[in-house]
């Protein structure tokens, strides 16, 4: 003789799992979304020509994204110039100090860097380096984006530093190793894999970023190499272009956009796999 | 001695020798150094800080706090006043929360409890992942293009005014965009509950719904709170996508539909044409307002979870 | 006649309050084997530690009492000549995981930034490769990465590793407590090979291993050094009651 409330509380529980389950699914709909948006629209759009010319003038027919890819690399590499060294030496700092009270402080600092929204850092490089120079600049850019990539690489350091087991280190020392170079030619190169992910990451999280360039590298519809002028990127493009009221713009930001979710999602999917693979045994 | 010991005793000298020349950089100095890098980041931030701080002071000795509750934002006459502001990025983040968390908690639930091994769980994992990695400036785009018209017909609907764009789209976006953020972070907590707890109520006869309602969340609560905490810091800050579907008007918004604009999205569209120092310094003043509301609201976040001890 | 490679006179130990070692004065005989035995926590690896002076990489480490290599006060120098002229080999082997086997065994050298020629370098890999009984095993594949060999190889490599060294004294500190049986007697042998070339330190917990392999023995207990004295004696007619005590096994 079943109770009916015991009935009703298994049919409750079939039921929460059905929402459950069909709300999760629902949930990566967007995704596919995107994807298939943007690759609609987008991919009919990409030519040879499409990669290697300058974008031309409204009414001109054609036209190209050069510059922009151009700009993504070179303020991606200015940012990467400074946010490397300094994040990786932080890095070390904090996994070797860990307990100290300055090592806590700068842990709550890095904290706070990564969640301070993009365009707050777009003013910051505007105030540092656009005032004082006088003139939008790749240069301010490239420091805007090195400020984001900042934390994402101090805290990939101090989380696979702190991985390796301290024998190593003992057998290093113990071999009359001095401390600088335990930590530079031994535990560094033990810990380089989880590293360049953490670099692999912070270029994907900023490749894709906009706000900070707005009034740093500001854009340009010219190839530009020169760090002191402003530089077109593809994401400033892709805004540009979709905010214009020009039809053939519009069709112009979507192949951008093909562009640019393949660079950033076949970055993240490229770390996620080697990450597995290059894991090194101890 | 034998040859072997001769040859050792050369090493031996050799290695003697060395005791002469320094070591390459002494522990001390290289301690220094890592410090200096360390006190680098502390400098960085204490300099955000102060430059937002000192940028905005135009406007802070012009307005003091009333620029907080004034909803006048007039270039021409130079008055400036963040309420409009406030009040968008504040409707946009809450209703982009409320969105968000109906689907992140069922989510946080089904890779926590329900589905947290196997190629399935993998597969919606990662995918839910990627939806953080997609660029803001997409969201927008696609939003642009293809929800705001879905919207427009919804409006006419409605009978209110077809913008299109407004608050609501906004909020649509930005909330498919804070997912991923407090959905992993409500996984791992769920996922920590300890496997007793649960064994111990299953064992007097409870469905696993109700060992869900009534051992998991309870349990996982604080850190599931943390999770939305810090998705609302997300959505705070994001600039973007809001920028693109909301419409950009400076006043007071009359309903969810009406177009606004946030902390974020008026400095992402006034910036570079702000002419005049008391316009700039105002802009730069939300700025500050932005960077206050996000650090703490993070840093609440990050506390909770930190005590929850679970890796953020 | 032995001579005395390690002076140890009153040397005490503390860390933070808690003192380890008590006034330990021991005289270490050179090209011997010399077993530190004593139940854990004794302080025998602390000893030991000391001598290379590796217990500083502990916060609030402290020591007092003179440690004379040679007639030269190794709290005087450097600690990183001091390791060079003193080699440890650790209870859980520690190969370098990113290098190759070659490399590993000369990596005091590389790591130092000392230059050799490559041929001086192969003589040194080869002579501790075949000091440590690992040559023949070993000499086809020495560009390989060390984490293939087996346990008790990769032990035989650590100790290559620190053979190249030249040092005058090799600290052992339980390197067979995590090999299996048959790696743990290859290795008793090479080490009773070994003390032709460098004196030998015996950190070990196994009283059989150290009465098999060693010539001296001291027994240290609660941070004193309570008997030293050649092994043969030792092991059958033990003359502070302690010793008898942890010898049969009273305490462990």
């Amino acid at each position: 003789m079943k109770e009916p409330s015991i009935r009703r509380r298994i049919l409750y529980d079939k039921l929460f799992k059905i929402i459950v389950v069909l709300i999760t699914f629902c949930s990566i709909l967007p995704m596919f979304f995107i994807l298939f948006f943007i690759t609609s629209k987008g991919i009919s759009v990409i030519s040879w020509r499409f990669l290697t010319q300058l974008p031309k003038p409204v009414g001109e027919i054609g036209g190209g994204i050069l510059n922009a890819i151009i700009g993504t690399l070179m303020l991606v590499g200015i940012g990467m110039a400074f946010s490397v060294p300094v994040g990786i030496l932080a890095g070390i700092f904090l996994s070797e100090g860990r307990k100290g009270k300055l090592a806590s402080l700068t842990r709550l600092c890095v904290e706070t860097l990564q969640g301070v929204p993009s365009i707050v850092i777009g003013i910051i490089a505007y105030i540092w380096l656009v005032v004082s120079m006088g003139s939008f600049s790749a240069l301010s850019g490239g420091v805007a984006l090195g400020l984001m990539m900042l934390p994402v690489i101090i805290t990939a350091t101090e989380q696979t530093l702190k991985l390796i087991p301290g024998s190593l280190k003992e057998a290093s020392l113990a071999l009359g190793v001095s401390y600088s170079r335990t930590i530079l030619k031994v535990i560094l190169p033990a810990g380089m894999s989880g590293i360049v992910t953490g670099i692999l990451l912070s270029i994907a999280r900023v490749a894709g970023e906009t706000a900070p360039l707005l009034f740093t590298a500001f854009g340009s519809p010219f190839m530009n190499f020169n760090v002191l002028k402003p530089i077109n990127s593809l994401p400033l493009m892709i805004f540009n272009y979709a905010t214009s009221p020009y039809p053939e713009w519009h069709t112009l930001a979507w192949g951008a956009s093909f562009i640019l979710i393949i660079l950033v999602l076949g970055l993240n999917l490229f770390t996620k796999i080697v990450t597995k693979r290059w894991k090194v045994q101890f | 001695m034998n040859h072997s010991g001769a040859e050792f005793l050369m090493l031996r000298s050799k290695t003697n020798t060395m005791r002469w020349r320094r070591p390459a950089l002494s522990e001390s100095s290289f301690r220094k150094i890592l410090s200096i890098a360390g006190v680098f980041v502390l400098l960085l931030l204490v300099a955000i800080f102060f430059s937002l701080v000192i940028a905005s002071f135009p406007s802070i000795r012009n307005f003091g706090v009333r620029f907080l509750f004034s909803s006048t934002w007039d270039p021409v006459k130079s008055e400036f006043g963040a309420f409009p502001f406030l009040l968008g990025t504040l409707a946009t983040s809450f209703l982009a929360l409320v969105i968000s968390v109906v689907f992140s908690i069922p989510i946080s639930i089904f890779l926590g409890e329900y589905s947290a091994q196997g190629s399935t769980a993998t597969f919606i994992k990662s995918m839910i992942e990627l939806l953080a990695g997609v660029p803001s400036v997409i969201y927008g785009f696609c939003g642009l293009f293809l929800l705001a018209p879905l919207v427009r017909m919804l409006e006419m609907k409605l009978g209110v005014a077809p913008y299109g764009v407004g608050i609501f789209t906004a909020s649509l976006v930005l909330s498919i965009m804070i997912i991923p953020y407090s959905a992993s972070i409500g996984r791992e907590v769920i996922s920590l509950v300890p496997s007793d707890l649960k064994e111990a109520a299953l064992s007097l006869g409870a469905t696993r719904f109700e060992v869900i309602r009534k051992v998991i969340l309870p349990y996982a609560g604080s850190g599931i709170v943390a999770g939305i905490l810090l998705s609302l810091g997300r959505a705070l800050g994001e600039t973007m996508a809001v920028t693109m579907v909301i419409g950009n008007s400076n006043f007071i918004p009359k309903g969810v539909f009406s177009p606004a604009n946030t902390l974020a999205s008026v400095i992402a569209n006034e910036f570079t044409e702000a002419t005049g120092s008391l316009y700039l310094a105002s802009l730069i003043e939300l700025g500050l307002v932005l960077f206050i509301v996000t650090t703490i609201i993070n840093l609440i976040g990050k506390l909770i979870i930190r005590r929850m001890g679970v890796e953020g | 006649m032995e001579g005395t490679v390690l002076k140890i006179e009153k040397f005490s130990a503390f860390f933070g309050e808690n003192q380890v070692l008590k006034e330990v004065s021991l005289s270490i005989p050179q090209n011997r084997i010399t077993a530190i035995m004593g139940p854990s926590g004794c302080g025998k690896t602390t000893l030991i530690r000391c001598i290379n002076r590796m217990h500083e990489l502990i916060p609030d480490a402290r020591v007092s009492g003179k440690i004379f290599l040679d007639h030269e006060d190794i709290y005087a120098t450097d600690p990183i000549i001091v390791r060079r002229q003193i080699g440890m080999v650790f209870q859980k082997p520690n190969p370098f995981p990113m290098m190759s086997i070659y490399d590993n065994v000369i990596a005091g050298y590389n790591l130092n930034g000392i230059r050799l020629a490559k041929d001086e370098k192969d003589r040194i890999v080869e002579g501790s490769l075949r000091k440590a009984a690992l040559w023949e095993e070993v000499k086809e594949a020495l560009y390989r990465r060390g984490t293939f060999l087996s346990g008790g190889q990769q032990q035989r490599l650590c100790i290559a590793r620190a053979l190249a060294m030249g040092p005058a004294v090799l600290l052992l500190d339980e390197p067979t407590s995590a090999l299996d049986p048959k790696a743990t007697s290859y290795i008793e042998e090479l080490i009773v090979q070994l003390k032709d070339t460098v004196s030998i330190i015996l950190v070990t917990h196994n009283m059989a291993q150290a009465a098999r392999v060693s010539d001296f023995a001291a027994f240290v207990y609660l941070g004193e050094l309570v008997e030293f004295g050649p092994s043969g004696s030792m092991f059958t007619a033990p003359k502070d009651k302690r010793t008898e005590a942890y010898l049969t096994g009273k305490f462990g």
